[in-house]
């Protein structure tokens, strides 16, 4: 047991020490100040940049930002279904899979446009090599880097500076952050095991019995599995994603995972200190979500390692940890911190089966998707952090007696507008309308495989994901169309797929854009406000008290909106399992 | 430099009063307003309460028939009892928000029916281009039109006095019983008001508004809130809460389908009574209240305000632009020393400052003679009636008197009494200049006294700083709110009293340009910034400010500039007038705070008790006794908590001048901690007495 916690413990003390390195050589890349690229990098983007004719030094609006962040988007996104719908003749397929039904192409296509990678496929079988690099690879950098840029454009408009150019803001973010951690990350996890070939399936004779063959799945994984990691994606390679012994064979891989899955969107708080230079607001702040990371973290660790009492009574034992759905090598306590962690940060990969965790796992990530700010996703996670320290500012502000302001700038209609509708509004939309149609037509549309409170679980769970951008599955929905290749062989393409295909569209595409513009536009408009002097009679926003204004905002506001959900599903479970009947 | 002619008119409680405002019927007006304002035309206005408004009708169509949409397993009869105790406590929950919001109205219509009454059609005397009078109506004078008025007469409509002298008693507007003296040419004291009364002589009038936009007519519709506009910050606020308003909305129309899969399916009365419980129904029932009634405060302070939002304003202000004379200081200098030079004793001094101020009638004049009098026992020496007084002319810059004997003795600005000592063959001794440094450094005024070609020493005047204007000044710089002096006096004399009063910075020599620069300058470094004038020449710098504050003494033009008119014209008011804005936002942000956090209990209060089929009933940490009994306490609490906060809403919470972090813990250890626990107990407690199973 103690071991455990020391893992959980080394892994969680390690992302806080690389946070104000990272993220103060994050600040000296987007505030365009000496790094150590550089030299080689810096005619690189020259070139890029006069290739798509941009003006570097040209500062865009909000609207010319969310714009550009969109219509690049739609270009990638055309791109990619098409070289999906046409992979059966395109290179790189050794494994001659043929082209998915549209509907999964298409909620691939968005999935990963959107840094979500929720996969209602299998790697390995529906896609070939081509689609997974050229597609779905390429997007891991590109939809990462547009979190970002989005993020840095957010945290420069709040500080009250010009929101910044979107094309160098995404050339900066791949050629100086994505690009190199990953190249270093991906040899890191080939010595450490983890294949990059571009051969096709291997058949080997079984230990067992020599007589039999079997076809072991492989690729190139380790430069994908590390920007899966990095990039917030979390779209497995294979279809189990990192509890694979390809994706993820050992400790090694699995520390180098969470912490390159967490370190983006927890630095980038460090990089806000930076630019509103002021650390000390960005470490108090860094704390809302540390605090609410470690509390799900124990919260789900404990339950794991206590396991289910129903299936204790029948080992006779009084504890043993819940092994079901986890890998072995990662045992009770890598596997819950994983599951924290990946859901938290809106990454996605998963080490192990959330659908097979205590309720109080289901709660705790389903807890990390609603509230989307427990370090949150590739840039945004930080700017819906501020957005909510925004609606703090507002609701509490007005205490002191002025109209209430952050950083000397006021908080008006306009801000409350945006700040509301954006934390407070898109994400019920996209999770509870789809989910309560999907619930209220539960034959036809769902495929659950479990009734009741973890069948409600499984379904929030999915749209939660798709709303938050995460993409990790509870699973245990048929949410699937046949393999290409068994459609070839005549299966029955599914309705309930085609419903789940097209439903998380819905809040895949409302939970990323509405949320990119609402934050470029509230940050344009806040950087164009004439900053007030601070006075003793100015709200500060930098303090301990204040900061437990905000959690306990985000707690009343956030939370609570999802409080039915979580009643109705993990809650239920629960008291379910403690009553004994599990 | 426009300085203000009024003293201090005694302390802040003693100026608060509401002139004739007759509040005995608000309550029985408001009740019957509560009911008025249930047309759905008006309740959508408010999106919180028109939610509940609509809520209650559905309410009431499943207490007619509780099987309307879809079969409930339960009972119907009993079923119908628990929907008509809903619709009841929704349908109070609405007429209590409108009652908030007619209570608070009351009050000022109440000050407008007086106001009114004042206004009454009167025959006017107007003066034809030809020189002879016609009567006309009140109602038909147009601006621009000449008015004759003679004592007795009520004052057909606001302008300027063109002719005569006379003594105007303005009770009406200012509650000051006080006849106020009115003739032409002096800037303050040549506007008159429609709707006050000329008690003695006559006056004619240049009449300067059309009929209908008075003065009067003005504050009627402000006080009444016929113009009352949403302030930004309220509009701000609606947003949010409408927002949380739909989100509830979604949430409780999802949470359907889910607890039907669960099979813990529940009846749509319920779900309203859900909604209804999560929405901000307490600060949606009480935002215009709170609004309307930081409008009265304002107004209970003799103070009118434009717009909500010059209210609002004053809570956001960063810098106080002061005059000096009469805002910081009495307006007049009074005797405090005696300098003598020239080996005159200081008795001699005294005695011959008295000769030459005894036909002195200014409070200057008047100091000195008492100084003397009580300080050093000078008696006068000669015969009055045979001495002459010689008064002050601003080419001489003296006064004195020339005594029977013919001797001249004269006071004055040094310059001049030196002129005149030497055109009476007099040596000026060096003393006197050292005199004349040490008072300027003191910050006072020195004044030379001189008995023909002899002088006698130097009288020093001081400016009087008003008593507790400095303590003021320091809660102000606590709350973060920096004071600038104005005054024309030079630069020494300015940093004495700049110092003594306890300001953060001055300005010396200023002019009315000077006035307008400070109030630019303070803007572009993104302040907010608030004056007091009422002058003609004040009216570009109070249009600058975003909080200009015109005495109601003060010219037409002052009072049309400005964003709020100050009846009793005390220009310190000011400052109360900060703590009032602060007030009203603070009241808005606690009542927020507080409306918001009481959700929690509200959860816990309903969600296991509805969902108990669900198993969670563990969740029910009040142990309230069933599902109905948990429902009905929630409603009961959300409904009651609006009167019980009525009172708050319309007094405002509690203003202390504290730093913005020392206000934050306080108020949110009132109102937001109390907001979280306050519900859990008073639900309980419902619980505990409401009959229900």
């Amino acid at each position: 047991m103690l071991q455990g916690w020391i893992q959980i413990g080394l892994t969680l003390l390690i992302l806080v020490a690389i946070t104000p390195l990272f993220g103060g050589y994050m600040a000296r890349v987007y505030q365009e100040e000496k790094t150590f690229f550089d030299r080689i990098l810096n005619p690189l983007d020259r070139l890029l940049y006069s290739a798509i004719g941009v003006q570097p030094k040209e500062n865009m609006t909000g609207w010319q930002y969310a714009r550009a962040a969109i219509s690049s988007n739609i270009v990638m996104a055309l791109l990619i279904f098409f070289l999906i719908m046409n992979q059966g003749w395109l290179p790189l397929n050794p494994t001659r899979v043929p082209a998915p039904t549209w509907d999964t192409a298409l909620h691939t296509t968005i999935s990963f446009i959107t840094n979500t990678n929720q996969q209602h496929y299998s790697g390995e079988t529906y896609l070939s090599y081509g689609s997974q690099m050229l597609g779905l690879g390429y997007h891991m950098f590109t939809s990462a880097a547009t979190g970002l840029a989005v993020g840095i454009a957010f945290i420069r408009g709040l500080t009250g500076k010009p929101l910044g150019n979107f094309y160098v803001d995404l050339i900066r973010s791949i050629t100086r952050i994505l690009l190199p951690i990953s190249i270093v990350g991906a040899i890191a996890l080939l010595a450490a095991g983890v294949p990059e070939t571009l051969a096709g399936v291997v058949v080997v004779p079984t230990l067992e019995d020599p007589a039999v063959s079997q076809a072991i799945a492989r690729g190139p994984v380790a430069h994908y599995e590390f920007i899966k990691e990095l990039g917030e994606n979390g779209g497995g390679f294979f279809a189990i994603n990192s509890a694979h012994p390809f994706e993820n064979p050992n400790g090694f891989t699995n520390l180098v995972q969470l912490v390159a899955i967490l370190s983006v969107p927890s630095s980038l708080i460090y990089t806000y200190g930076v630019f509103a230079n002021n650390i000390k607001q960005a470490l108090l702040v860094y704390l809302i979500p540390l605090s609410i990371l470690v509390g799900f973290v124990i919260l789900t660790a404990i339950a794991e390692y206590n396991g289910n009492p129903a299936v204790n009574a029948l080992l006779n034992v009084d504890q043993a940890p819940n092994l079901e759905g986890k890998e072995v090598r990662f045992g009770w306590a890598q596997s819950a911190l994983y599951a924290v962690i990946t859901t938290a940060s809106m990454c996605g990969a998963i080490n192990s089966l959330h659908d097979s965790f205590m309720p109080n796992g289901g709660f705790a990530t389903l807890s990390n998707m609603f509230l989307q700010i427990v370090f949150g996703g590739q840039g945004t996670g930080t700017a819906y952090l501020f957005a909510y320290l925004l609606l703090a500012v507002f609701v509490t502000g007005l205490m002191v007696g002025r109209t209430p302001e952050f950083l000397g700038r006021k908080i008006e209609k306009r801000e409350v507008v945006l700040a509301s509708f954006l934390i407070l509004l898109v994400h019920p939309i996209a999770i509870l309308i789809p989910g309560a149609i999907t619930m209220a037509f539960p034959d036809q549309l769902s495929g659950i495989s479990n009734p009741g409170f973890h069948g409600l679980s499984q379904v929030m769970y999915e749209y939660a994901s798709a709303a938050a951008n995460n993409g990790s599955g509870f699973e245990g929905l048929g949410d699937s169309q046949p393999s290409p290749i068994a459609i070839a062989g005549g299966a029955e393409t599914s309705t309930t797929a085609l419903w789940w295909n097209l439903s998380t569209c819905f809040s895949l595409l409302a939970g990323r854009y509405i949320p990119i513009v609402s934050l470029l536009l509230l940050a344009d408009g806040l950087s164009r406000k004439q900053p007030v002097p601070e006075t003793v009679g100015t709200l500060r926003t930098d303090t301990g008290l204040f900061t437990g204004v905000t959690a306990g905002v985000i707690l009343i506001l956030g939370a609570l909106t999802f409080f039915p959900i979580l009643a109705l599903g993990p809650i239920a479970e629960a008291f379910l399992i403690s009553r004994g009947i599990g | 430099m426009q300085t203000s002619t009024t003293a201090t008119r005694g302390t802040r409680d003693s100026r608060r009063h509401t002139p004739k405002a007759d509040m005995s019927g608000v309550y029985q007006r408001a009740i019957r307003e509560s009911f008025v304002k249930l047309d759905p035309r008006i309740v959508v206005r408010n999106p919180v309460m028109f939610i509940v408004w609509v809520g209650t009708i559905v309410t009431l169509l499943v207490t007619i028939d509780p099987n309307l949409f879809g079969t409930v397993s339960a009972d119907a009869g009993n079923q119908r009892l628990l929907n008509g105790l809903i619709t009841l406590i929704l349908f109070l929950t609405v007429l209590f928000a409108n009652f908030a919001e007619a209570v608070a109205e009351g009050r000022g219509k109440a000050q407008a029916d007086s106001l009114r009454s004042t206004r009454s059609d009167t025959v006017a005397r107007k003066l034809l281009p030809n020189g002879s009078i016609q009567e006309v109506s009140s109602t038909e004078l147009r601006r621009g039109d000449q008015v004759q008025v003679v004592a007795g007469d009520m004052i057909p409509a606001d302008g300027e006095v063109v002719r005569g002298i006379a003594s105007v008693d303005e009770s009406a507007i200012t509650g000051e019983s006080a006849p106020v003296l009115k003739q032409p040419g002096t800037d303050i004291s040549s506007s008159v008001t429609g709707g006050t009364r000329i008690l003695s002589d006559e006056l004619i009038i240049n009449v300067t508004s059309d009929p209908g936009q008075g003065f009067i007519d003005r504050m009627i519709a402000l006080v009444e809130g016929a113009e009352r506009t949403k302030t930004p910050n309220e509009i701000a606020l609606t947003v949010l809460l409408t927002v949380l308003t739909l989100v509830f909305l979604i949430v409780v129309a999802t949470v359907s389908p889910l607890a039907n899969y669960v099979e813990a399916p529940t009846t749509i009365a319920i779900l309203i009574s859900l909604l209804v419980a999560l929405i901000p129904t307490t600060i949606g029932g009480l935002l215009s209240a709170i609004g309307i009634a930081g409008m009265d405060r304002v107004a209970q302070f003799n103070v009118i305000a434009t717009s909500g939002r010059a209210v609002e304003a004053c809570g956001d202000v960063n810098t106080l632009v002061l005059d000096k004379t009469g805002t910081i200081t009495l307006g007049n200098r009074l005797a405090d020393e005696f300098i003598p030079v020239n080996g005159h004793s200081v008795e001699e001094l005294a005695q011959v400052a008295l000769a030459a101020s005894v036909f002195d009638e200014t409070p200057e004049g008047k100091s000195i003679v008492q100084l003397a009098e009580r300080e050093y026992q000078a008696k006068v020496g000669f015969d009055r009636s045979t001495a002459e007084g010689v008064e002050f002319s601003a080419r001489t810059r003296m006064s004195g008197t020339d005594l029977p004997n013919g001797r001249e003795i004269r006071k004055g600005a040094v310059d001049a009494v030196k002129g005149f000592v030497r055109s009476r063959g007099g040596k000026i001794p060096a003393e006197i200049d050292e005199a004349y440094a040490r008072v300027s450094r003191l910050g006072g005024t020195p004044l030379a006294v001189c008995q023909d070609g002899e002088m006698y020493g130097v009288i020093y005047l001081k400016d009087i700083v008003k008593a507790g204007l400095r303590e003021r000044f320091d809660q102000l710089r606590r709350m973060g709110v920096k004071t600038i002096m104005l005054t024309g006096d030079n630069a020494i004399t300015a940093s004495v009293i700049a110092q003594e009063a306890g300001v953060d910075d001055f300005i010396a020599e200023a002019t009315p340009e000077d006035k307008i620069d400070v109030i630019r300058r303070e803007q572009n470094e993104g302040k907010l910034v608030a004056m007091t004038g009422d002058g003609t020449n004040d009216a570009p710098a109070l249009a600058q400010a975003n909080v200009g504050v015109a005495m109601n003494s003060g010219t037409q033009a002052a009072k049309e500039a400005a964003n709020m008119v100050d009846l009793d014209s005390d220009p310190t008011k000011l400052i109360d007038l900060v703590a009032i804005g602060k007030q009203l936002l603070i009241t808005r942000g606690a009542l927020t705070t507080f409306s918001i956090a009481n959700d929690i209990a509200k959860y816990f209060a309903i969600i296991p008790t509805i969902f108990a089929a669900a198993g969670i009933g563990a969740l029910n940490i009040m142990g309230l006794k069933s599902p109905q009994s948990a429902i009905i306490s929630a409603l009961i609490y959300n409904a009651l908590i609006i009167p019980a906060l009525i009172p708050l809403a319309l007094k405002g919470v509690q203003f202390r001048p504290l730093t913005a972090n020392q206000l934050l813990r306080r108020n949110i250890l009132i109102y937001g901690v109390g907001g979280v626990i306050a519900p859990f107990i008073a639900i309980k407690l419902i619980d505990l007495i409401i009959p229900f199973s």
